[in-house]
């Protein structure tokens, strides 16, 4: 470590940001918004007017979510492409049990937004949106703030030094600030090059992604239905349109991504039945194999990982991008609550606040989700009488519908400023 | 925090240049949030939260960048520069005196590897004020440090003379209650081991009521005091109405009309 470097940096501030997908930006917004200095570095150019080709799936926004984009103001430019979750509708389901026609199997739980927000303009339980319209609605909200962005330029390395860190670009502009932040994703260098391992496994399955038009509107409902392949996710797009995610065994989800679209049509018109209206293909076809993958730490020297860097999970639970978004209002608050008090925003005191806060949150999901996953992915009559049972339990008792209907918002544990919808700043 | 012996002059230290790598492993404890000295990391940012909006407020400063530019600062018994640090950051003019000779050796490094400019002295309260005369700070942080010191109340006033007319002091301490000894000394010490044993003496400690007559005396307007209470499940500590155990008091000295 040497205490001066000779080179003159092309950005000098408080925190510098690698990686301006949608965590990221949301990150840099709410911190510059709280009166911080902040740099933002991302390989691909961080444009107002995105093409569909860029990226045309679409993700769920837990309501607490959406609080923290309406305030880093990007929430008004992207309301407008929402469609708005009002209810959650979960089946356990067989094609057999009747999900075929499209009605529910005997088993089901359902969560009703008025339950936790009774008023006609209460918030939703979520918010369906392109990922494309949330990247543009946060390039927006970047521009009207000034955000320094250096884009496209991808980060290289850093070096952290004993009062701060050089960020490299491709460039060969280097970005310096008490702080770096990774928010490079699933495959972060960053991550790698601090040497700090990742963990994870993964389940056999794969999940298709798509879009759908289909006659009949639908009611602002998303449908969960449990299969022996996995879970089955209708998600309700703006029109008369929604977002699948059809979790089968990895070959059986290959095969769906590639035949061709008659066979594609009937294998769909099967599974998702005729609730809707006549059913057919309005997107590209994704696959995703379906895993975890954890960090073994959340920081290192004047490094934290945020989002998909420091843990990545698969798409059962809509949950990627709500937890990228609440590690990002975790750390503003302690990287706020920092600066006002003048303590490094480097130092391994503050950065540890950050792990101690978010592992414990990632540690539960991650177990929830994996124990979910195996549950849920099975066909034994007794584990399905079970869930069954479980499922009928819960949809009786209006506190635990609540309780889980919140939980689905992200409403739980210690919840940080951005995400209870109040103003930060230094 | 550890008592030490009185150094007999005041003096800025110099360092040796192989002394550097020592102090520079010890300043690494210093901040190291798993280190011995990990209850005062869980502890400074409720006081420093705590000392910011006091400043603040009787300065009538505000903004995000050093709020507190301009400012005569003195933090007496400073250690490795926990809170001194911080304030200079804050934008505040830092001198930071300590009896450890150790302890500001690795302050200084520290300081230096951080680009903050502080002014550490090895000495006491006492021949601060013999060096430079009285009412020399806006404000004088007496910060864990009376319940050390061989003569409570005669240190009391030498830091009271150091704060000039329409200044204030800011006292921290540990209160002499059952509750204190219990949890400060019996607690932390020996059950939870984060301070060495034998770190604070029940006897040595002063209540809030002594230093308000102290103060009191010296002609300053002193508030109420705040708790600094531990929340387990959080693992941290937040400012109370509390001041059980843990307190701190605000005393302002009335400028000259």
């Amino acid at each position: 470590m040497s205490t001066h470097t000779s080179l003159q940096p092309d950005f000098e501030g408080d925190v510098v940001i690698a990686g301006g997908g949608l965590a990221g930006l949301t990150l840099a917004l709410a911190l510059h918004k709280a009166g911080l200095s902040v740099g933002v570095a991302d390989g691909l150019p961080i444009d107002t007017q995105l093409e569909e080709i860029f990226d045309g799936r679409s993700s769920a926004l837990a309501y607490t979510s959406f609080r923290m984009l309406d305030a880093v103001g990007a929430g008004v430019h992207l309301r407008p492409h929402t469609q708005r979750i009002e209810d959650i509708l979960v089946v356990d389901g067989r094609p057999e049990d009747g999900v075929k026609a499209g009605g529910p199997g005997p088993f089901c739980l359902h969560f009703d937004r008025r339950e936790i927000h009774p008023k006609d303009d209460g918030e939703p339980l979520g918010y369906m949106a392109e990922n494309r319209h949330t990247r543009m609605a946060l390039a927006k909200a970047s521009e009207e703030a000034k955000l320094s962005v250096f884009a496209p330029d991808r980060a290289l390395h850093m070096n952290a030094h004993a009062s701060h860190a050089d960020l490299h670009l491709a460039s060969g502009k280097v970005l310096r600030a008490q702080v770096i932040i990774a928010c490079d994703g699933k495959y972060s260098t960053l991550r790698d090059q601090a040497g700090i391992r990742t963990t994870g496994w993964s389940y056999g399955q794969s999940g298709l992604v798509c879009a759908v038009q289909h006659d009949q509107p639908h009611q602002g409902v998303a449908y969960e239905y449990f299969m022996p392949g996995g879970p089955f996710a209708i998600l309700p797009l703006p029109g008369n349109r929604s977002s699948l995610v059809w979790t089968e065994r990895t070959k059986a989800a290959e095969a769906l991504q590639t035949m061709d679209i008659e066979p594609f049509h009937e294998a769909l018109r099967a599974r998702f039945g005729d609730f809707l209206g006549e059913v057919s293909l309005d997107s590209p076809r994704w696959c995703y194999p379906l895993g975890l993958k954890l960090a073994e730490r959340f920081i290192d020297e004047r490094l934290v990982l945020v989002g998909d860097a420091a843990r990545a999970i698969h798409p059962i639970a809509g949950q990627g991008f709500n937890l990228g978004v609440r590690d990002g209002a975790a750390l503003a608050d302690i990287l706020v609550e920092a600066k006002r008090t003048g303590l490094d925003l480097g130092s391994q005191p503050v950065l540890s606040r950050y792990e101690r806060w978010r592992k414990t949150d990632s540690l539960a999901l991650v177990a929830g989700t994996d124990l979910f996953t195996r549950l849920y992915s099975n066909d034994h009559s007794l584990i399905r009488l079970g869930r069954g049972l479980g499922m009928q339990m819960v949809d009786q008792i209006p506190l635990a519908r609540r309780f889980f209907a919140r939980t689905a918002g992200g409403e739980t544990g210690d919840l940080p400023t951005l995400l209870r919808g109040e103003p930060l700043s230094v | 925090m550890a008592a030490s012996i009185e150094p007999d002059t005041l003096s800025t230290p110099s360092i040796d240049p192989e002394e550097v790598a020592k102090f520079s492993a010890m300043a690494q404890e210093w901040w190291n949030p798993k280190s011995k000295f990990a209850p005062l990391h869980k502890f400074n940012p409720a006081r420093l939260s705590y000392i910011r909006q006091v400043l603040c407020t009787h300065f009538k400063r505000e903004g995000v960048d050093k709020p507190l530019s301009g400012l005569k600062l003195l933090d007496i018994g400073c250690g490795g520069g926990l809170v001194s640090e911080p304030m200079a950051r804050l934008g505040a003019d830092m001198t930071s005196v300590d009896a450890g000779e150790a302890n500001i050796k690795t302050a200084m490094v520290h300081a230096e590897e951080a680009g903050l400019t502080i002014h550490y002295r090895h000495g006491t309260a006492e021949q601060i004020l013999a060096e430079g005369g009285p009412e020399q700070f806006d404000c004088v942080l007496n910060l864990e440090v009376i319940e050390h010191v061989a003569d409570p109340m005669r240190f009391l006033d030498d830091c009271a003379a150091l704060v000039k007319p329409g200044g204030v002091m800011i006292v921290g301490s540990i209160n002499r209650t059952a509750r204190a000894f219990a949890t400060a000394i019996f607690g932390a010490e020996y059950v939870l081991g984060w301070l060495p044993r034998g770190t604070h003496r029940f006897n040595k400690l002063v209540r809030p009521g002594e230093i308000e007559a102290g103060l009191k005396t010296a002609g300053f307007n002193v508030h109420t005091p705040v708790g600094v209470s531990y929340n387990p499940l959080k693992d941290s500590f937040f400012i109370s109405g509390d001041s059980g155990v843990n307190y701190l008091m605000v005393a302002e000295k009335p400028a000259r009309d």
